[in-house]
Formats: C-alpha cells, sequence, structure tokens
C-alpha cells in the first residue's frame, strides 16, 4: 500500500515539476538584476525587484494592463449574460432551431479565427473600430459564447428543476422560486463559466496584434511582444518577465481557489455538450 | 381541511394525446385516496393538476368548495411530496422545513414552534442543522414529509414518495405515512405505481391506464370484484391467472379441463357465447388432497405437474406450466409490458397456485389440484369487461 | 336507440374538449418556442454577425486584387489570389508545417493526456493538488509560455540553451520546429488529459473488475474495455485538439516569428495582412483556411457518426 502511494508520489511529483518548471523559470528571470540576466542560473544570484518598479512605471505596460482587465471583464460579463439565456433555453425550453443554435455553436468553437482577422481588419477599420476596445470585445465575445452556452448547459441540466416546482407547492411566486432556489443553485456553474471565458479572453493573442495598433487598445499579451524595457536599448527579457508574472498572477490564483470548479466546467461542458 | 371535487378533469398534450381523460372523483375531507397504475397512465398528471403544477385543459377542480383551475400552486394552499424529495440543497433541514412558512410571512417565533414541531412528529430533531446531502434517504425522505405538514395545508399530494427507498426501508416507512395521515386527519392523494402500497395505505384506490379511470373502490372491494381485466390482473400479488375459455353446453371448456357452470355462472352468462377468459388467483387453487369433502364439490379438480415449489413458511406457491393457447387481450399486453414480462420466452400458460403449507407437493410431481369455481371470474376478451360481476357492480364507479 | 345516444353523447363531448385543449396547449407551446427563440436570439445574432458575415466578405475580398500600400490598384480579378497562393511554395511550406505541427502534437499529446488523465483520476495522493498543477498551463497566457521557451533556449540567458553544445537552437530550423512542438505540447496535454478524464470517468467500475474476472491483463483491460467506453470522449478531445493545433500562432510569432520557414499557415496569413497589408492574398489564405478546418472538422464529424457533441443532448451520461 505504501509502495503504490510512493509510486503515486513520484508520478504526481514528475507532473508538478513539468508543469511548474516554465511559469517558475520566467518568475525567477523577473526578479534578477540587469547584470545576471543572462548568467543562465535557474535561481537568481541576487533579487531585485527592479524590473517590476520599471514597468509599472512605463504608461505602455499599465496602459496594456487596463485594457486587458476591461476588456477581459467586459466581454466576460457579456458572453455568460447572452450565454446564460441561451443556455437556459437549450437545457430547459423545446424549441425548433435548438439543435441548430448548438450546431452552430459547436462551429464557432472550431472556427480558424485567423480567418475573420483580415475580414475584421478591413471591416473594422471601415466602420471605426479598429484599434477600440468594442473591436476587440466583439470578437472575444463571438468566441467566448460558445464556451459559455456549452458549460452552462451542462450545468443546467443537473440542476433538479423539480425543486422549482416544489418552491411553487411551498408558495413561492415564479420570481421567489428563481430568486431563492434556482438562483443560488446556478450560480456556482455561472461563475465558473465566467472564469473560463475570462481565461479565454485574457489569453488571447491573434486578435490583440491584428485588431490594434496602438496602446489605445493593446492588451497586455500583444504589448508584450512591442517591448522594449524601461529604455531602448535595454534588453527588455527582465521587463518582459515581470510583466508576464504579473499577468500570470490571476490565471495562478483562480486555478488554486477554483481547482475544481475549473476542472468539472470543462470536463462537463467540453464532452458532456 | 378540504374535499377535493374533479370534475370531468381532462388533460391534453400538444400532440393532441390525452393524457388525463374526463377525471370524476370526489375526494372527501380527511381521506387517503390512492392513485395507482402503470407508468404513463396518467396518474401524476392528474396530481400535478390538482397541485397546479399543470394547467387543466379542461372541466373543473374544486378545493374546499371553490373552483381553482385558474389559481397558482401558492394560491391553494397545498403542500406535495415529491419523489426525488425535491429538498433545496442550499438550506439546512431546519431552514428547508421553514421554507414554506418564510413565505407565508410567519413570525420568527412561530416558524420555529412549527418546526420544531413536526420536526419531533417525524423524529427529525436531532438532525435539523444538517444539509440534504449529509442525510440518509429515509432521512430525507422524512425531511421532505415534514416540509410538507409544517404549514397544515388544505391537502396533501403525495408523487410516489417512498419509490425511491430500498425495500425494507419502503415497508417502513408506509406505516409511519399511514399514520401520520390517520393522526393529522389531513386529506391525502397519493400517487404511486406499486399496488402493494395502494392496497395498504389507502382508504380508497382508483386505479388508472391510459388516461381513464378503471375502478374506484375500497381494496377490499378491488380486489375481489375487478370490473376489468386490467384491474383484476393489477391488482394483487402474485396476479391473478389467466387462461382462454370457451362456454357451452352448461360448461367452461379451458385448458385445464372442462369445469361444470354453477348457478351463480350460469345466471351471468345467459347471454355471452364465444370466447372468454377464465381469471384465478393464486389462492383459490388448493392441494385436493387437503380438500374437506363438504367443500370439496364447490369445485372442480385437474391433475399437472408442478415447475417449481417456493415454500413460503405460512403457505407454498406452486407453479405449473398450461400447455396451448394464451389468453390475449390488450389489456394483458399492457400488464405484461408494464411488469416487464411481456417479452418472457414461454410455452404455454403459467400458472402460480397458493397452497397451504402442509402440501406435500414436491417438484416434478404430478398434483392433483382443486379449483374453488365460486371465486373464479370471467372476462370477456373483446373489451375486458367481467361478465360475472352483477349489474351494480359492474357499473363502475362507485363513490 | 337510447343506448346509442347515450354512448354517443360523451363522445361528442371529449373530442370538443380535445380539439378545445389542443388549442390552449398549442398556445402554452407557442409561448415557449417564442421564449426559447427570445432567449437565444441575441447569444445567436452576436455569433452569425461576428462570424458568418466577415467570412463571407473574407470570400468577397479574396476575388479581388487588393494590396492596402497600392489602394488604386484594386480589381475584381477572379481566382486569381488562389491560383497565386497555392502556386506559391511558401504557401505549401507553411501548410507543410502545420500538418505536421497539428499530427505531431496532438499524437504525442494523446498519449501524455492518457497518462495525465489517469494520474490525475487515480492518484492515491495529492488529487487536488496533481490537478491544480495541470491547470496552470492551461490557463497560463500562450504568449508568457512562449517567453518562458524562449528565454529557456537563448543560449547563455536560458537553462536549457547550452544543452546541446553550441549554437542557438532557435535559429536552426529542426530545433525551432521541436521546441514550438514542445511549447504546443506543454500548454495543451492537460486541456487534452481533462477531457480524457471525463471520458475515464464514464467507465463504470464494475466493468473493469468484470473484466479482471474474465482474466483480462491491465493491457487489455485498457484496450479492450476502456477505450471502447471512452472512445466518444477522446474523439471529442482529439477534434477539439486537432483544429486547435492547427491555428497554431501564438508560439511560432514569440519563438520564431516565423524565421527559418517555421511559418504556420495562421502566420503566413497574419504577415501578409497586417505587416504586408496585402488584403486580397490574406483573405484568400484565411479562405483556405477555413476550408481546411471544415475538411478535418468533416472527417471527425463522419469518424463520429452519432457521438458527435451536440447529436444528442444529455444522452451520454
Amino acid at each position: 500500500m505504501t509502495g503504490a502511494k510512493w509510486r503515486w508520489g513520484f508520478l504526481d511529483l514528475v507532473v508538478i515539476v513539468f508543469a511548474l518548471i516554465p511559469v517558475l523559470w520566467i518568475a525567477s528571470l523577473s526578479f534578477k538584476t540587469p547584470a545576471t540576466i543572462t548568467d543562465g542560473d535557474f535561481i537568481p544570484r541576487e533579487w531585485t525587484l527592479e524590473n517590476y518598479r520599471n514597468i509599472f512605471n512605463t504608461d505602455q505596460f499599465v496602459r496594456a494592463l487596463v485594457n486587458s482587465i476591461g476588456i477581459g471583464l467586459i466581454s466576460t460579463l457579456v458572453a455568460v449574460v447572452l450565454g446564460t439565456m441561451a443556455a437556459y433555453a437549450i437545457a430547459r425550453l423545446d424549441f425548433p432551431g435548438k439543435k441548430l443554435l448548438i450546431g452552430i455553436s459547436l462551429l464557432i468553437a472550431m472556427f480558424p479565427q485567423v480567418s475573420l482577422v483580415s475580414p475584421l481588419f478591413e471591416i473594422e477599420r471601415s466602420i471605426g473600430l479598429f484599434d477600440t476596445w468594442p473591436g476587440l470585445i466583439l470578437p472575444y465575445i463571438t468566441f467566448g459564447l460558445p464556451l459559455a452556452i456549452y458549460t452552462l448547459s451542462a450545468f443546467f441540466r443537473q440542476i433538479p428543476w423539480d425543486l422549482e416546482k416544489a418552491a411553487k407547492m411551498d408558495g413561492a411566486t415564479q420570481g421567489e422560486a428563481f430568486r431563492r432556489v434556482i438562483a443560488p443553485l446556478a450560480a456556482p456553474g455561472v461563475f465558473t463559466t465566467a472564469i473560463l471565458v475570462f481565461i479565454f479572453c485574457w489569453n488571447d493573442f491573434l486578435f490583440a496584434i491584428s485588431l490594434t495598433s496602438t496602446e489605445r487598445s493593446r492588451t497586455v499579451p500583444a504589448a508584450l511582444s512591442f517591448f522594449q524595457g524601461a529604455s531602448q536599448f535595454e534588453d527588455p527579457t527582465g521587463a518582459i518577465s515581470a510583466a508576464a508574472v504579473i499577468i500570470t498572477i490571476p490565471i495562478i490564483l483562480f486555478v488554486l481557489f477554483f481547482q475544481r470548479r475549473i476542472v468539472s466546467g470543462l470536463t462537463s461542458g467540453a464532452v458532456k455538450g | 381541511m378540504a374535499d377535493i371535487v374533479l370534475d370531468k378533469v381532462t388533460k391534453a398534450f400538444p400532440d393532441g394525446t390525452l393524457a388525463v381523460q374526463e377525471f370524476n372523483l370526489e375526494i372527501a375531507d380527511g381521506e387517503f385516496v390512492i392513485l395507482v397504475g402503470p407508468s404513463g397512465c396518467g396518474k401524476s398528471t392528474t396530481l400535478n393538476m390538482i397541485a397546479g403544477l399543470e394547467d387543466i385543459s379542461s372541466g373543473e377542480l374544486r378545493i374546499d368548495g371553490q373552483r381553482v383551475n385558474d389559481k397558482a400552486p401558492r394560491d391553494r394552499d397545498i403542500a406535495m411530496v415529491f419523489q426525488s424529495y425535491a429538498l433545496y440543497p442550499n438550506m439546512t433541514v431546519r431552514e428547508n422545513m421553514a421554507f414554506p412558512l418564510k413565505l407565508a410571512k410567519l413570525s420568527r417565533e412561530e416558524i420555529d414552534r412549527k418546526v420544531d414541531e413536526a420536526a419531533k412528529v417525524l423524529e427529525l430533531t436531532a438532525l435539523l442543522d444538517r444539509k440534504p446531502a449529509n442525510l440518509s434517504g429515509g432521512q430525507r425522505q422524512r425531511v421532505a414529509m415534514g416540509r410538507a405538514i409544517v404549514r397544515s395545508p388544505k391537502a396533501f399530494l403525495m408523487d410516489e414518495p417512498l419509490s425511491n427507498l430500498d425495500a425494507k426501508l419502503r415497508v417502513q416507512m408506509r406505516t409511519v405515512v399511514s399514520r401520520l395521515q390517520k393522526r393529522l386527519g389531513t386529506t391525502t392523494v397519493y400517487v404511486t405505481h406499486d399496488q402493494t402500497e395502494a392496497m395498504t395505505l389507502g382508504d380508497r384506490v382508483v386505479i388508472m391506464r391510459a388516461g381513464a379511470i378503471q375502478q374506484v373502490g375500497e381494496p377490499q372491494e378491488l380486489y375481489d370484484h375487478p370490473n376489468n381485466l386490467f384491474v383484476a390482473g393489477f391488482i394483487g400479488s402474485p396476479s391473478m391467472n389467466f387462461l382462454p375459455a370457451t362456454v357451452s353446453d352448461g360448461s367452461l371448456h379451458t385448458s385445464l379441463g372442462d369445469f361444470p357452470l354453477g348457478e351463480r355462472l350460469r345466471s351471468r352468462l345467459a347471454d355471452v357465447s364465444g370466447d372468454l377468459i377464465v381469471g384465478i388467483r393464486p389462492e383459490h387453487f388448493e392441494d385436493a388432497s387437503l380438500i374437506e369433502d363438504s367443500i370439496r364439490q364447490r369445485g372442480a379438480e385437474f391433475e399437472a405437474t408442478a415447475d417449481l415449489v417456493e415454500s413460503m413458511g405460512s403457505d407454498k406457491y406452486v407453479y405449473f406450466t398450461v400447455e396451448g393457447e394464451k389468453a390475449s387481450a390488450a389489456e394483458l399486453e399492457e400488464l405484461a409490458a408494464d411488469a416487464g414480462s411481456g417479452d418472457l420466452p414461454s410455452s404455454g400458460s403459467n400458472l402460480v397456485c397458493r397452497f397451504s403449507a402442509e402440501s406435500r407437493v414436491k417438484e416434478g410431481d404430478t398434483a392433483r389440484i382443486w379449483v374453488n369455481l365460486d371465486k373464479i371470474h370471467l372476462f370477456d376478451p373483446s373489451n375486458g369487461r367481467n361478465v360475472t360481476l352483477h349489474e351494480g357492480r359492474s357499473s363502475g364507479v362507485s363513490a | 336507440m337510447t343506448a346509442e345516444t347515450a354512448t354517443e353523447k360523451p363522445t361528442t363531448h371529449s373530442v370538443r374538449a380535445q380539439r378545445k385543449a389542443k388549442a390552449r396547449i398549442s398556445e402554452g407551446k407557442r409561448q415557449e418556442r417564442k421564449l426559447g427563440w427570445l432567449l437565444c436570439a441575441p447569444a445567436a445574432f452576436v455569433m452569425i454577425a461576428v462570424t458568418a458575415y466577415p467570412i463571407l466578405y473574407s470570400v468577397w475580398l479574396s476575388f479581388q486584387r487588393f494590396d492596402l500600400k497600392f489602394p488604386d490598384q484594386r480589381e475584381f480579378i477572379g481566382l486569381g489570389n488562389y491560383a497565386t497562393v497555392l502556386t506559391n511554395e511558401y504557401w505549401w511550406t507553411a501548410f507543410g508545417i502545420t500538418t505536421l505541427i497539428t499530427v505531431v502534437t496532438v499524437a504525442v499529446e494523446l498519449v501524455l493526456g492518457m497518462a495525465l488523465a489517469w494520474i490525475m483520476f487515480r492518484t492515491l495522493v495529492g488529487r487536488g493538488l496533481v490537478r491544480t498543477a495541470a491547470l496552470i498551463p492551461y490557463g497560463i497566457v500562450t504568449v508568457v509560455a512562449a517567453f518562458s521557451w524562449k528565454f529557456a533556449w537563448t543560449p547563455d540567458t536560458g537553462y536549457l540553451g547550452n544543452l546541446f553544445g553550441e549554437g542557438a537552437p532557435l535559429t536552426e530550423r529542426a530545433s525551432s520546429l521541436a521546441i514550438i512542438m514542445l511549447a504546443e505540447i506543454w500548454k495543451t496535454t492537460p486541456f487534452m488529459a481533462l477531457l480524457l478524464m471525463a471520458g475515464l470517468a464514464l467507465v463504470p467500475e464494475d466493468l473493469l473488475k468484470a473484466a479482471s474476472m474474465d482474466g483480462a491483463t491491465g493491457w487489455q483491460r485498457f484496450t479492450k474495455v476502456m477505450l471502447p467506453v471512452m472512445k466518444p470522449a477522446i474523439l471529442v478531445a482529439l477534434l477539439f485538439r486537432t483544429l486547435d493545433a492547427f491555428r497554431v500562432f501564438d508560439n511560432i510569432y514569440v519563438l520564431t516569428g516565423g524565421a527559418n520557414n517555421t511559418s504556420s499557415v495562421s502566420m503566413l496569413a497574419y504577415n501578409n495582412l497586417i505587416r504586408g497589408l496585402n488584403l486580397g492574398i490574406g483573405s484568400t489564405m484565411s479562405v483556405l483556411i477555413f476550408i481546411a478546418v471544415a475538411i478535418i472538422a468533416f472527417i471527425f464529424v463522419k469518424l463520429f457518426g452519432t457521438a458527435a457533441p451536440g447529436s444528442d443532448e444529455g444522452g451520454r451520461r
């Protein structure tokens, strides 16, 4: 028995090391001083917060961070609201066209995003959305929606809807039944979906570099590739690393606190869809 | 507390099928009525219409003399226990039971008092602070009942409340439900597909099939005088034996042999001819060697080989196979399908006899069997009607 | 005579009741449909407006000579752009690279993902920990991971830079491709594993017990019992990952920028469009990529048969 435990423990360790090394490495780089940054050591010899101080002093990064957060939150909010409505209909109502909607969202989930880049580039330029927040929010909502619809309809199907009847029998109005019984049960699913959609928006790179051209709406992943460090002649490695660590923090927090939910959201949405 | 009247209540579904057809029933104040039938017979739909969870397509529903067709469930003042229990997972047992009272805007003290009282009755006091996820099946069931009784509604509706419990607990909870109903004296409508529950629990039983009432009556009445093949086959365990039969020259021809028609049957069969189905309950057979001469002449005897003998201690179930055609009627096929035995392979009809424990019949023996002809029923296979009932009973619905 | 009228009356009555009921029910049904459409309309509208219209517009653009550097020369040239792209060596190189990356990464991820799924599902110790760790590659921003790998393989700077002796791995084609694939595999194996884990959860414990009672070895239990039960989950995972891998862009952009003939089709389309500002050619490539993805999806759906997601809701619990 203990032998088996050691074996599993070893396998766990392999997975954990494999998963963490690139993250620890970029974190390590971000704490290195300019002098030691090219020494190739995995653990910094001299620790410094200089890189962080520098990036927060550049408008380039702060602006991008604001863009990333704002665009991510708005896209998530809209996608989750629209997705919740559609998923409720899919899980609970019977209407023609339901299959079609599921089919469309599946198609979009598999859509090659680069195929949208050229027409969107041209369309957004002609209607003035290019290099604006809405210009990124729109495609993010579009690609976030299939994810939201799948995950949420799987969640909604698991809600015991008998409870709605029970609440009505207990004297609740339709509104009370929803507010006091259904909503508390649906909330975790909606929350998990919001996390997944936000991660998607937070991650995107292709739309971010194609549909923006200035700091006005460039998000952090896109800004990273334009990074030149505090001054033009400085090696940007430290700055890039520090910025990378900053935008990894929310992901780490989500994963740490909501591991169980993210796992169940991803698996139920993708397999049982 | 109140009486419930269903007056030609009908439920039609979008595709035009009638789930419930002109359902007429008067449920007296304090009565315990069971709706029973195979799945899809419309019993749950009927219950949901009484609850207000489904619209009534036509007809009228009156509770306490008031028409309530268009009232929302919350305005009907009735409580319901669901098969899945439908406990709110995010609330503790106490909160679950308090929920209807909170919605009714009762004061805190009153809510606490009523919940404590109901918890005591159902022995839930120790569990009040737990969440439903941490309860056993039987405990959840009791919480569901507690939530129903806590606000003293006009009536209880129960939708197969025991069918998610295991067999032993189900028998226990049956007596709990029964005692509780007697104690509170609240009008109760109880839906089940289990004929044993129907027989043991109800003051009256309503047997449904394909959206229509087959017979209404006290359990014993249904057992002794079934209106038709369906009721006869549905009530009783093991169920009634059916064989094809014909009548001619004053005697009944069956694959068991020819039986003389007594005075009782001859008068009823005056205007009946052609094919019939004979129905015999297992206990109306007996090991012929155990029959006293005084009653021997009420019946007839035949011989058959026992396939299987199950000794129950108090009595013996003896199984025979009778070669020849099987009794066939739409009702019997439906019953077989519901019991899941529709596609069991067998050549000929299987008979079950209940012999007294003294019988010495063993497997493989050729036994001499006596059948009580006073108790047999004859059915018309074309419409399933019991032709042996006298007019007063066969005319059906009696309140 | 009297009997006849007596039986006739209730029949007509019930027919009328039925008809009346039907009308009322279909009213409720209509309400339900209306609500269904109403709730889905916004989502459907956004999804279609932001994909269908642009892709049609893209087809229109692909029939034109349209270079933003020379806007005056815009003209309709029919299939001219397609001839240009399909006879272009770069396109086919990129297509080959994309296919290679897709095939290799998906194959490796399937094997590693299965192993990881098994570990996450079965481990006796630290199940939460290992699942949390595995989610990090899934959640992390691809560009961040790409930079981490880039710095790791940079000579002198990185801990892996001098692993294979002198020379920079990211300046040679073969090693660059290997690193791109490594980065892809690192990033997406956990996602594959999660999907496969959902499939593992569907394998009934009793089935495995029955198989071992029947004398199946561990490997036989895996291939004869688990794989068939998991087949739908595996196909879903493969479909998602194949189409996803075919879009590979972020890692290549950061790691090599497409240098040394390491461009994928997405990279090439992006370069023509955003860097070259050639809308005609860029759109043509977009349409071709769309067609390629559609073909891959079609093949998978054929393979799926009825197991395709969405073909039966909740039927595969």
